[in-house]
């Protein structure tokens, strides 16, 4: 498609400079008054001309934006398959990652829409145009080539350094503008309650004015750059009307009046360049993001496996650029245990989970384990029904199965309540259901997977101590003879749990087996009180 | 700032807030009368120089070429300077209704081509076109003619193709919505695609959608474009139907060289503006889109009715038959309580029960649909809200902390404090000890929403926040959900010094809070269920 856009283009282009040519062919050759024979084919060519130019540009647009969305569809499947494979932003910071990460698959699609096909058929026409006036007349040419080379390179190279400099003096104001917006809607309330509302909105609107600065400086840089072209194309014309006088009056007017058509189609080249300027930093995050860790085999690694819901991990060390999250860290959980994992915020909790569920790999040592699967902090909802989202664990689950889980997780009634049903959609993120509500409902597919080894982060987090108590211990009793991990950081549960794994700074600070030892004493908690 | 009234029926960028279009057509419309006396000048000089070649006015062309230059570069900065100070104006008033954020961010330069595209257009199509006809018809009545009946074609067919466009065009950005939000939806969802192992399957629906956007875009493509053929086939074709007649003119010598070389140099400067106005007028299609969601927004936002507007008095707080409701569930169910002053109220209940809601009930943030709020015997409504928060701390379940130094998130409340001041709420809410060790101390610039900081460390931040407010009411919301041991232990020291010669209302499920309430009041599905007095 980017061939036929190109040919197609070029075509368009020629078709414009042939319709001028002959156009000026056929009247200054009429006026040497010669046989109407004479003036035939130019009559012809006229008429020919006149028609495919309106074709071709047609077809070149159809083509072009075809080409584009190709690419863009190519690219987007790309990024996914990158993804799916563990390379991209950690699932913590997704949400605006991706938002600009779907921007920036778009700046693919506008580069080859805009710069692309439009600087590949300038230079095809515009040598097109150049050649053909030499051939007819060598210093015309000349004249021409240097007109064509100025607006075509000189003035669009130009204008996209000065759009370079401005763009990233743009981007970072855009940046902070965007975290200003960020803080005056998702921190509205506290703005509100604290009495700030205004503060915040006049400092946000001075970063907007500071922005319109930039902007308008912005359009003063592409202003002057058109305005250069057009100067350009003007002074070719007289500078080829000067040249060919000496070639005599018929060829002289061809030419001059070629040289106006044939500047006009390289001056795309200006918008192109400046185009490319703001693109190219979404285009470079692009490329770096599907390179990255490049080169993956085209299936999944091969990995350890342990027997069926055993667990060992050995001297597993995670970083997250500097930080270490993990530590090495020395884990055996043998089969069909139920396991509480807890410790301080940051201390390698999720991770933990991470590495066991097979999303993270160890920077270090070594991971025995079947892929886990459950449900992590950032467990995501899809835009689609209860069902759906639940199937995604359980593709062949009937209704029956479903709901009978949804009553597991004390959701029954709700479901009941609903008149749709499993039928509902939950928005996208799950931003119809409440916080409670999200946080069983990712509890229920953890279930329905039913996995060898089950990894739940917080649980029950949002519910009250009674009902999460009461949910938990439902949960682990179905999981009884299988393994369950759960993070959690009530104190109060922990006497449901086979073993209590306490973690610090990225390490296991104690495993506790359920073993009678003295270090047991750590735990007065375990009867059910603080 | 201007606003305008926002009319029911398509919105154009035209009637956005400090978008003036008749202004900026004001400023553009003698530019573009002298763009057009240029392009007839240059013309004349042109053919004066090739029939027969003469270098005479060659110097004089060279001198029209840089004013017709100077003159674009003129109507384009001005341009440009409008559209900067629209798009200003326009985020201003997002900004202060505090809607679309994405069109503040970025949604708004879709305005651009509208307004540095098609408007400046608009003034060179309705300027030029007639200008160049006049030397046309003068110069040779019979090529002027065939221009001039040709011409009218290019807007009806503009309009009557446009008009049969629009719809789907409009459908196009719709489904394209759709397919960006599936994509995102997928992408933000890996983890657990990767989790169930569906990664495979969703790879090939990644792929079906995009080549169902790219067949889709086809099909209305091919419809959109028509009106670029059309406009462009009249044009040139134009251009033939003078061309030729012309030429054989020349044969019989019925017209002088001279004029019919101007004629064929002046007939597809009529044309050019108006096919230009076309493509231009597509280019902006994002930009009504833009406009529409612009209005539609500022629309949304409705300005708080202001009515009497008492100061707050000192005396109890009273829930007369408060309910809120979100939709069909009710969050409040004729909740009635009394607050005294002085006194600790700690809210319990299961997620869901409406304690939040009732924090933000008291707060003003959420507006009773039934019932109402008591401050001293007047009604919250008609209180001076600004006034009445200025008595309250509010430490919110999840407090947002904002893009700025860490000293200025704990000023949110007094943003004149002192750094002494701010240090020593810090201390007293347990959080210098993490604050300090940050590279910049209190002056750390946080990430957006406070990247960088644990839930507890935001938590304890917040409490700064209130300590500082120093404000005779506090209200505390489950200040100790998702913190670990340590964090909750140093949360809730913090929180039982706060709460000192305060009235309180606190959300809390866990113990070490409750015992610190004068009473315990039980909430469920939006009732009060039961009240324990310590």
């Amino acid at each position: 498609m980017t061939a036929a856009a190109v040919l197609a283009g070029v075509a368009a282009r020629l078709c414009a400079l042939g319709l001028t040519a002959s156009a000026a062919w056929l009247i200054a050759r009429a006026a040497e008054r010669p046989e109407l024979s004479a003036l035939g084919l130019a009559i012809v060519g006229v008429r020919a001309f006149a028609t495919a130019r309106g074709v071709f540009g047609y077809l070149e647009r159809l083509a072009g934006h075809d080409a584009a969305l190709g690419r863009a569809a190519a690219l987007r499947v790309r990024l996914y398959r990158r993804l799916a494979r563990g390379a991209g932003p950690a699932p913590a910071r997704a949400g605006e990652a991706l938002t600009h990460m779907v921007a920036d698959l778009e700046a693919g699609q506008d580069m080859r829409l805009r710069c692309t096909l439009p600087a590949v058929t300038a230079t095809a026409a515009g040598a097109a145009a150049v050649v053909f006036c030499w051939i007819l007349h060598p210093a015309s040419g000349a004249v021409m080539a240097a007109g064509a080379l100025t607006a075509g390179l000189a003035i669009p190279a130009g204008a996209a350094a000065a759009t370079r400099r401005l763009g990233a003096r743009l981007a970072a104001a855009r940046a902070d503008l965007a975290a200003r917006v960020i803080d005056l809607t998702d921190g509205r309330p506290d703005l509100e309650a604290f009495g700030a509302v205004d503060r915040a909105t006049a400092a946000a609107e001075r970063q907007a004015r500071r922005m319109a600065r930039l902007e308008r400086r912005g359009g003063a840089v592409s202003a002057a750059a058109l305005a250069a072209g057009a100067a350009v194309q003007g002074l070719t014309a007289v500078g080829v009307a000067a040249a060919s006088a000496e070639a005599g009056a018929v060829t002289g007017a061809v030419l001059a009046l070629t040289a106006l058509v044939a500047i006009d189609a390289v001056l795309p080249m200006i918008t192109a360049a400046q185009r490319h300027a703001e693109l190219r930093p979404a285009l470079a995050r692009v490329r770096r993001l599907l390179r990255r860790d490049a080169p993956l085999p085209p299936d999944e690694p091969p990995r350890r496996t342990s027997a069926a819901g055993h667990v060992a991990l050995r001297g597993v060390r995670v970083r997250f650029g500097d930080v270490p999250a993990l530590d090495g860290v020395d884990l055996d959980l043998p089969s069909g245990r139920s396991v509480a994992v807890i410790g301080e915020s940051g201390a390698g909790k999720s991770t933990l989970l991470e590495v066991l569920a097979g999303l993270v790999q160890p920077t270090e040592g070594l991971a025995l384990l079947r892929p886990a699967r459950g449900m992590y902090q950032d467990a995501h909802l899809f835009d689609t029904t209860v069902r759906g989202n639940l199937l995604m664990a359980k593709p062949d689950a009937d209704d029956a199965e479903l709901r009978a889980v949804l009553h597991r997780v004390r959701l029954g009634e709700w479901l009941d309540a609903l008149p749709d049903g499993l039928a509902t959609p939950v928005g996208a993120g799950g931003r119809r259901l409440s916080g409670g509500q999200r946080q069983r409902l990712l509890l229920a597919r953890a279930l329905l997977a039913d996995p060898e080894v089950l990894l739940l982060d917080e649980p029950t987090e949002a519910l009250d101590a009674a009902t999460g108590r009461a949910v938990l211990a439902d949960v682990l009793r179905e999981r009884r003879g299988r393994t369950t991990v759960v993070v959690t950081h009530r104190e109060d549960v922990l006497d449901l749990f086979d073993d209590i794994v306490i973690m610090a700074r990225g390490r296991v600070v104690l495993h506790d087996t359920g073993a009678p030892q003295p270090t047991r004493r750590v735990f007065p908690s375990r009867t059910g009180r603080l | 700032m201007k606003t305008r009234p926002v009319k029911t029926r398509p919105v154009t960028p035209a009637d956005l807030p400090g978008v003036d279009r008749r202004r900026l057509l004001c400023a553009l419309a003698p530019l573009a009368v002298l763009h057009g006396a240029l392009v007839v000048a240059q013309a004349e000089l042109l053919v004066r120089a090739l029939a027969p070649p003469d270098a005479g006015p060659l110097p004089w062309l060279a001198g029209v070429v840089a004013l017709r230059a100077l003159t674009s570069w003129a109507a384009a900065a001005l341009a440009h300077r409008a559209a900067a100070r629209a798009k200003a104006d326009v985020r201003a008033a997002l900004l202060r209704v505090r809607g679309g954020p994405t069109l503040i961010v970025r949604g708004l330069d879709a305005l651009d081509p509208y307004l540095t595209g098609y408007l400046p257009q608009l003034a060179a199509a309705a300027a030029v076109p007639p200008l160049v006809l006049v030397r046309l018809l003068t110069a040779d009545a019979a090529a002027g003619l065939t221009v001039m009946v040709t011409l009218p074609l290019i807007p009806i067919f503009g309009v009557l193709v446009g008009r049969y466009t629009r719809d789907a065009t409009r459908l196009q950005w719709r489904r394209l919505e759709r397919l960006g939000g599936h994509f995102r939806d997928v992408l933000a969802g890996m983890s657990t695609l990767r989790a169930f192992s569906r990664t495979a399957h969703q790879e090939g629906e990644v792929r079906r959608m995009a080549e169902a956007h790219r067949r889709a875009t086809r099909r209305v493509l091919r419809i959109a474009f028509l009106s670029a053929l059309v406009l462009e086939l009249v044009a040139t074709l134009s251009v033939a139907l003078v061309a030729v007649p012309v030429g054989l003119r020349l044969l019989d010598g019925d017209i002088a060289y001279r004029t019919a070389l101007l004629v064929i140099v002046l007939t597809p400067e009529v044309f050019l503006p108006l096919r230009a106005l076309g493509s231009r007028f597509h280019a902006s299609a994002e930009a009504l889109a833009a406009a529409e969601e612009t209005a539609r927004v500022l629309g949304r936002a409705a300005p708080r009715p202001t009515g009497r507007i008492l100061p707050p008095g000192d005396g109890d707080i009273r829930l007369e038959d408060v309910s809120v409701r979100y939709g069909e569930r009710a969050a409040l169910d004729r909740v009635s309580l009394v607050i005294r002053r002085g006194e600790a109220v700690a809210l319990t209940g299961p997620s869901g029960a409406g304690k939040s809601t009732l924090l933000a009930v008291l707060l003003g943030l959420v507006t009773p649909d039934e019932g109402r709020v008591l401050v001293g015997g007047v009604d919250l409504r008609d209180l001076d809200l600004a006034a009445w928060r200025r008595q309250i701390a509010w430490v919110p379940q999840t407090p947002h902390l904002f893009a700025e130094s860490v000293a200025d998130n704990v000023r949110l409340g007094a943003p004149r404090a002192s750094a002494d001041a701010v240090d020593r709420a810090l201390a007293a809410a347990h959080a210098r000890g993490f604050v300090e060790s940050l590279p910049d101390g209190p002056d750390t610039v946080l990430g957006e929403r406070g990247a960088g900081l644990s839930a507890g460390q935001r938590q304890r931040i917040a409490l700064a926040r209130a300590y500082l407010r120093d404000a005779p009411i506090l209200l505390l919301d489950e200040p100790t959900a998702r913190l670990d041991p340590d964090s909750e232990r140093a949360v809730v020291q913090a929180a039982r010094g706060l709460l000192r010669g305060r009235t309180a209302v606190l959300v809390a499920h866990r113990p070490a809070l409750l015992a610190d309430a004068d009473r315990v009041i039980r909430l469920s599905d939006g009732r009060v269920v039961e009240e324990v007095r310590r």
